[in-house]
């Protein structure tokens, strides 16, 4: 009557591990949000940005939301994409949704 | 008392397919940490995006001619400040720079010269001709510090030479990476820029209910402009990092599908030295109930363990080790991409619908199969 000792005692400490990460990451999280978020959010309000600094390969994917509305293929039929980034950030909503209301996004 | 003899049997039994079974973990451990690793970054950057991007400019107007981007007229502003509801509109200069040094790509920003001083940048933000601020990244890529000269070729060609009077912390990378900022005056000069155009118009808006109305009332009185809201902004990068995109997609596909198939393995038949086990359990005195159990205590183990040890290796891959499998395959062929300094927000819904996902159906698999076998005649079992 060992081993069931052993597999509970090994099952709380793998809960104890992960309390003690989630932990780290609430702390930390409430760490930023004192110190970093409202440093970056200035940054953002003051240089009035509008994206994330991720994908730099190309304009469309550096500044998803300011792209224009694109449309599948259109260099040329069947044309794939040119870059990675573009295949990570999905279709728009509206190509999911039964009835297109609008051609463009306003 | 009981249950737990059973438990210890199911350690038992399970440890004489000692091999089999810290494998199945093993592969069963990995799967749950690429899907929790891509739910944990996904998520992270998810609300990274919507608590920064709060502060974006309420509507961001671009001029649309011949379907394509083009420079809005700065006068533009004025009229939308006319506009009821509208609290200011400022143009915005900016573009975009190919550097053949680096081989990269750098955002050259066009502010105020009387802006404040900002908390996340090391020196100063440029406030006379000729100066600028970069991100790390590009402090990076040309080798440059605060004090150094940043030389970079404009529109006509001829090099131009910026002092670096600042540097963005790299707490910021997230947004500022690849950042040039400079004066107005220097950016419009330095790309040639014809007079009274800017790239686009940033509008702010008094009531946050009133911004659809706003952007409405923009697009009826110049119709060759698209207003960006900032609902949109922030909708965008639900949608980039959303399940349903491309790669998260095909990881989670690839990840369920090969799960599936392990459970489908477990589901279709239990092994003939199993089946000899369970019949023999059955002739000594074992009821059916008691085979279940110890049955849904092999299941458990094995999936409670896996479960455990994935999650944790999700969260140090992606929270302290930054994500370095994953961020390869987001990064594709930027050359300047940030470092993950990632924040660890954590979605326990996340946790319970994987939990769900991943130990209900192999818990079920166990079982089922074993239940089959169980309510058969022991003696014909032992005999198959």
């Amino acid at each position: 009557m060992i081993k069931y000792k052993l597999f509970l005692g090994f099952t709380l400490f793998e809960v104890a591990v992960l309390s003690l990460l989630l932990l780290y990451g609430q702390l930390t999280v409430t760490a930023r949000s004192r110190n970093e978020i409202p440093a970056k959010r200035e940054l953002v309000r003051h240089l009035k940005l509008t994206d994330l600094s991720l994908w730099t390969e190309a304009r469309y994917t550096r500044n998803p939301s300011q792209t224009d509305v694109f449309t599948p293929f259109q260099d040329f039929p069947s044309s794939l994409e040119h870059f990675p980034a573009g295949s990570i950030i999905g279709p728009e909503t509206l190509f999911f949704s039964a009835s297109i209301k609008q051609p463009g996004r306003t | 008392m009981r249950h737990l003899k059973i438990l210890e049997y199911a350690l038992s039994s399970l440890l004489r397919r000692k091999y089999r079974n810290i494998s199945l973990i093993a592969v069963y451990a990995l799967t749950i940490a690429i899907l929790a690793s891509v739910l944990f970054l996904t998520y992270s950057l998810k609300l990274e995006a919507s608590r920064l991007l709060i502060e974006a400019p309420e509507i961001v107007v671009q001029r649309i001619s011949a379907g394509r981007h083009d420079l809005i007229p700065s006068g533009y502003a004025e009229h939308f400040r006319g506009i009821q509801g509208v609290a200011g509109a400022e143009p915005r200069y900016w573009g975009y720079y190919y550097d053949s040094l680096t081989r990269s790509n750098f955002t050259l920003m066009g502010i105020d010269d009387n802006l404040l001083p900002l908390a996340m940048v090391e020196g100063r933000m440029p406030s006379a001709s000729g100066e600028c601020a970069i991100g790390a990244g590009v402090g990076h890529a040309r080798i440059s510090a605060v004090g150094d000269m940043l030389p970079l070729i404009d529109s006509r060609g001829g090099v131009v030479l910026f002092n670096v009077v600042g540097i963005f912390r790299s707490e910021s990378n997230i947004l500022t990476n690849d950042l040039i900022v400079m004066g107005k005056k220097d950016l419009v000069r330095f790309f040639d820029l014809p007079a009274g155009r800017a790239t686009d118009i940033a509008v702010t808006v008094r009531n946050p209910s009133e911004i659809t109305t706003v952007a409405g009332k923009i697009r009826k009185s110049y119709p060759d402009t698209r207003p960006i809201t900032k609902s949109e902004i922030i909708r965008t990068y639900d949608a980039v990092f959303n399940w349903r995109s491309g790669m998260m997609l095909t990881i989670f596909s690839s990840a369920l599908l090969a799960f599936c198939i392990l459970a489908w393995d477990k589901a279709t038949g239990i092994s003939a030295e199993e089946k000899h086990e369970i019949g023999i359990l059955k002739a000594i005195g074992w009821d059916t109930a008691d085979i279940l159990e110890l049955k849904f205590w092999e299941g458990i183990v094995i999936s409670l363990t896996s479960f455990l040890l994935g999650l944790i290796a999700a969260f140090i891959h992606v929270f302290l080790l930054n994500a370095t499998i994953l961020s390869p395959v987001i990064k594709g062929w930027s050359v300047l991409f940030p470092d993950f300094r990632l924040t660890p927000y954590v979605d326990i819904y996340q946790i319970f619908v994987l939990a769900f996902l991943t130990v209900t159906p192999y818990v079920a698999s166990t079982i089922i199969p074993s239940w089959k076998t169980a309510i058969t005649d022991p003696e014909n079992v032992m005999r198959s």
